[in-house]
């Protein structure tokens, strides 16, 4: 049985494993995140939320989802 | 009967009927912070962009608690320090759902919170070629308001006191002459403690304040809202009504003649 590899990203600063050529969306459905309500930066630049099931996550990635909380 | 029903507040070709802006941070909850927003009648409060906590997904949002169909947010950049970083939090505002009426807010001092206003002025001109609309938090400095007008801000918004502070408006004199020299929207931002400090900043002629901590850091929450949303009405009234020259000595209120 071949075995399923494993790629090292970054989450919001945090390391997650996932399996390689998982695309941005697959990823961002299993950590639940309400899409109409976030941004997402891959490696600094933004990504346009329409495009994410096209993405595909390389090793090293680094991902930021941000949303609004309460602030002055 | 003054109609104050016409005497909107126009920032960036919209409308609004209030003239308080608040903030939506330090509430001891969210529920509590829509509620205080209710009572104040804000129609635009600012909001921070911050990581989306994905290790407890049920952690509540504040857009479920406040509509932003029917609350405009205002994004800011509280906690930049350069416009680089600035920049960086306002594209992914404007990414979050089309916001373009943002709050530039790059500070300089981390005990002080005043800001840098070299990283501002810079941050206004990227971000207003870029079609943002901003509303700046600036220092009380007439010339540097000026430079931030021609660099296309819609909005200025100085300081009343260090962000926090509660002191209140510390330089009445360059508000004053801000005021003059701008026809653009000026809202006080930073630094009122109470109620009567929004009424003063109407009276000087402002087009709005923005409150935050004063609000959501008094005793009575939700009392406070009203009484801000009450001082704003009265201060612009007061404004708008034209006050008597200030004179020297007494002039009494009874005539003379007639006196038995």
């Amino acid at each position: 049985m071949k075995k399923i590899k494993k790629i090292k990203i970054k989450i919001n600063g945090k390391i997650k494993y996932i399996t390689q050529d998982s695309n941005l969306f697959v990823v961002l459905k299993n950590l639940k995140i309400p899409l109409n309500k976030v941004a997402i930066e891959l490696n600094e630049e933004i990504i346009d939320k329409k495009k994410i099931n096209k993405i595909k996550l390389n090793k090293n990635d680094i991902i930021e989802i941000v949303h609004f909380i309460g602030g002055g | 009967m003054v109609n104050l029903k016409k005497d909107n507040l126009i920032i960036a070709n919209k409308k609004f009927n209030s003239r308080l802006i608040v903030g939506t941070g330090k509430y001891r909850s969210m529920s509590e912070c829509a509620k205080a927003i209710k009572l104040s009648g804000a129609e635009i409060v600012t909001v921070a962009v911050r990581r989306v906590n994905i290790s407890d997904k049920n952690k509540p949002l504040l857009m479920d608690y406040i509509d932003p169909k029917k609350i405009t947010y205002l994004p800011n950049t509280a906690g930049c320090f350069n416009s680089k970083e600035a920049l960086r939090t306002l594209r992914l505002a404007r990414e979050i759902g089309g916001w373009k009426l943002v709050k530039l807010e790059v500070l300089g001092d981390k005990k002080n919170l005043f800001p840098d206003m070299i990283e501002t002025l810079k941050s206004t001109e990227v971000l207003a070629k870029e079609g943002f609309k901003v509303m700046v938090y600036c220092n009380d400095d007439p010339l540097m308001a000026k430079r931030l007008e021609n660099s296309g801000a819609d909005a200025i918004m100085p300081l009343a006191a260090p962000i926090g502070s509660g002191l209140g408006i510390q330089n009445k004199i360059n508000i004053q002459i801000i005021r003059k020299q701008t026809k653009l929207p000026l809202i006080i931002d930073a630094g009122l403690g109470q109620a009567s400090d929004a009424t003063i900043a109407m009276e000087l002629g402002c087009d709005g304040v923005l409150v935050n901590t004063a609000i959501a850091k008094a005793k009575k929450p939700f009392e406070m809202a009203l009484a801000f949303k009450n001082a704003v009405i009265a201060g612009r009234q007061s404004f708008k009504s034209g006050r008597i020259d200030k004179i020297l000595m007494g002039n009494p209120s009874s005539p003379s003649k007639g006196i038995i």
